[in-house]
């Protein structure tokens, strides 16, 4: 559902069919509303076949990337005779991105139970669930629901009577966006710097700790145990557009618009539908501009490209943006474009872990230049600095952080140019005063 | 490129320095151990540990925790500096932070900031009020967008804040 707004008519809830409910936060408001009867059912089945189950579902990774979320499991080793892990990823922290905090805080046993599920299908005995740090009221929510898990017997030794071993610790992150990256993640684990590393080794392979890992996003755990309940034919059939992005996914809408809020949609529902009909559109005596559909590390679509947009990971892409995290950030015809794109290169400069050199450099000079032409001293010829820069930070780097800084300063110079051309022509006054 | 908005310089101690890896400090920190494979993972716990006791992470309890976790204190500098939520300094009795990121700021988040500095009288970014109730900083995306704008009082997560609401907001904080 919309929350914080009633269900609309055009969405499809099942991750939040619950949210706003605090009686579905306690293990028996969860076990009343259905609750752990798909780790039972899971417990039941052979871990290859829960695998097998969520690789014919669809599903794929709702962090962003979009990765076929069976397939991964699918990578874990068999009988390696190392500990296994599964990590979950509830680091949040894409601008414009507010569903996992949804997930965990009214859904936690939701997510422990994917957890749980997952674990037991990788052949991983441990979980952690890194929480951002500034999380607070989801790692209080996450804390406590563990804990009645534990006292219920659905983690720890003998989990439901199987015999099967998860624990589930939770990691609490200390501010950093790139720590969301799961490589950069994992280090945090390990007590250190939230540098990302190189790949390969991938995480199957050689993750936390050096043992085979899987890292799944929170809605994507939050999924599986729908799919082991209803099948998986049932989720595939969840599907408007393409048939390579099925089920249902949390849009978080928000920036300019009248309802911002989680809207949870059938993959491939057009984005109109998302933007205008269920978020509200735009606010009274404005038209909307711009649309950053997948967090803010996605190239940025005009409302022309919006208008006929479908929303699944093929649909997106057709428009040269990406889904991401479905982290939609609308912009109306108040939004200074030039000052958005500053404020977002300001956002990936400071959050740049600095170890590349393109985007340890490039997060920096591109704000700079960008803020040098919001001061009314930009020239001509930075637009194309900008371009070259931002070619320069675009997949040469560990991590795509630098990539995603270039994106919408890219998408930006090219969809709103004479925004660009007012700052530095001096038609327009200076946003910010002189250095 | 420039400091960081909100940054300060590293604090230093004023009385000679207290371990807090004693009694059941310690004892909640070794029961940590048996969560990881190794004792190095429990350097964010550990860190998240002294803030709580001590408001900041001082140099002298990055050698204390280095020291605990049988790591060099350089490297424990490394990861304490990497992060930002772990205080470099003292800090006012009540931490602010404001998300003035893009969806937030295309909202009104940096009409908020700034009616938080007026009402706290800290005047600046990352400075203390003269009373020492508040310190107040920018923070990078709360991760609560559709809920612009909001804010962090200590471990208070406060949506849909506006100019408007701060004085109220800070009353029961004092």
């Amino acid at each position: 559902m919309g929350y914080p707004h009633p269900i609309h008519p055009k969405e499809t809830p099942v991750l939040s069919t619950h949210f706003g409910d605090a009686a579905a936060r306690s293990y028996a408001g969860w076990v009343e509303r259905g609750g752990y009867q798909a780790l039972r059912k899971a417990l039941a089945m052979t871990p290859n076949d829960v695998t097998e189950e969520v690789k014919a579902s669809g599903l794929r990774g709702r962090g962003g990337a979009g990765f076929p979320c069976g397939l991964k499991w699918s990578f874990m080793p068999k009988n390696s005779g190392k500990p296994h892990y599964l990590v979950c990823n509830a680091d949040e922290s894409e601008p414009g991105t507010f569903k996992d905090r949804e997930i965990m805080r009214w859904t936690p046993h939701a997510l422990i139970e994917g957890c749980a599920i997952a674990a037991y299908a990788i052949g991983a005995e441990r979980c952690y669930v890194y929480i951002r740090g500034e999380f607070t009221e989801p790692l209080r929510i996450m804390t406590t629901a563990i804990e009645e898990a534990y006292a219920n017997g659905v983690l720890g030794t003998n989990v439901m009577g199987s015999g099967a071993t998860i624990d589930m610790i939770i990691h609490r992150g200390a501010g950093a966006y790139i720590c969301g990256e799961e490589t950069a993640l994992m280090n945090s684990i390990e007590g250190k710097r939230g540098n990302p590393r190189i790949k390969p080794p991938f995480p199957a392979q050689a993750g936390v700790f050096g043992m085979p890992t899987t890292v799944n996003n929170v809605e994507t755990l939050a999924a599986v145990p729908h799919i082991v309940t209803r099948g998986a034919a049932w989720y595939k059939g969840l599907c408007l557009g393409s048939d390579k992005s099925t089920g249902t996914k949390l849009f978080s809408v928000c920036g300019q618009i009248q309802r911002p809020g989680n809207y949870e949609v059938t993959m491939g529902t057009p984005m109109r539908d998302l933007v205008v009909d269920m978020a509200g559109g735009a606010r009274p005596g404005r038209t909307l501009k711009a649309v950053i559909p997948g967090g803010s590390s996605v190239p940025i679509m005009t409302v022309a490209e919006m208008e006929d947009c479908v929303c699944d990971y093929e649909g997106v892409m057709a428009k040269g943006s990406m889904l991401g995290s479905g982290g939609m950030i609308v912009m109306d015809d108040s939004a200074d474009m030039v000052y958005q794109i500053w404020r977002l290169a300001r956002f990936y400069a400071h959050e740049s872990c600095a170890q590349c050199t393109q985007c340890r450099q490039g997060t920096a000079w591109t704000t700079k230049i960008l803020e040098r032409i919001l001061r009314g001293q930009g020239e001509q010829k930075d637009l194309q600095l900008l371009m070259d820069l931002s070619e320069n930070m675009t997949g040469k780097t560990i991590c795509v952080l630098s990539d995603s800084c270039a994106a919408p300063i890219v998408s930006g110079i090219q969809k709103f140019p004479e925004e660009f051309e007012a700052y530095i022509s001096k038609r327009r006054q200076p946003a910010l005063s002189p250095a | 490129m420039s400091a960081t908005p909100g940054a300060a310089p590293h604090g230093h101690e004023t009385a000679p320095y207290e371990p807090v890896f004693v009694g059941p400090a310690l004892s909640k920190l070794e029961a940590l151990f048996a969560q990881y494979p190794t004792k190095q993972a429990c350097l964010l716990p550990a860190l998240w540990m002294v803030q709580d006791a001590r408001g900041w992470v001082s140099e002298s309890a990055m050698a204390e925790v280095a020291d605990v976790l049988g790591l060099t204190p350089a490297f424990v500098k490394g990861v304490v500096t990497f992060y930002t939520m772990y205080h470099l300094h003292p800090v006012g009795r009540h931490f602010i932070q404001v998300c003035t990121t893009s969806p937030c700021g295309l909202c009104g988040a940096e009409d908020v900031r700034d009616a938080i500095l007026e009402a706290t009288g800290c005047e600046e970014l990352g400075r203390t009020s003269p009373d020492g109730r508040f310190t107040v900083i920018e923070v990078e995306c709360l991760g609560a967008c559709g809920f612009a704008t909001p804010i962090l009082i200590d471990d208070d997560f406060i949506e849909s804040v506006t100019a408007e609401r701060v004085p109220a907001l800070l009353e029961g904080y004092e």
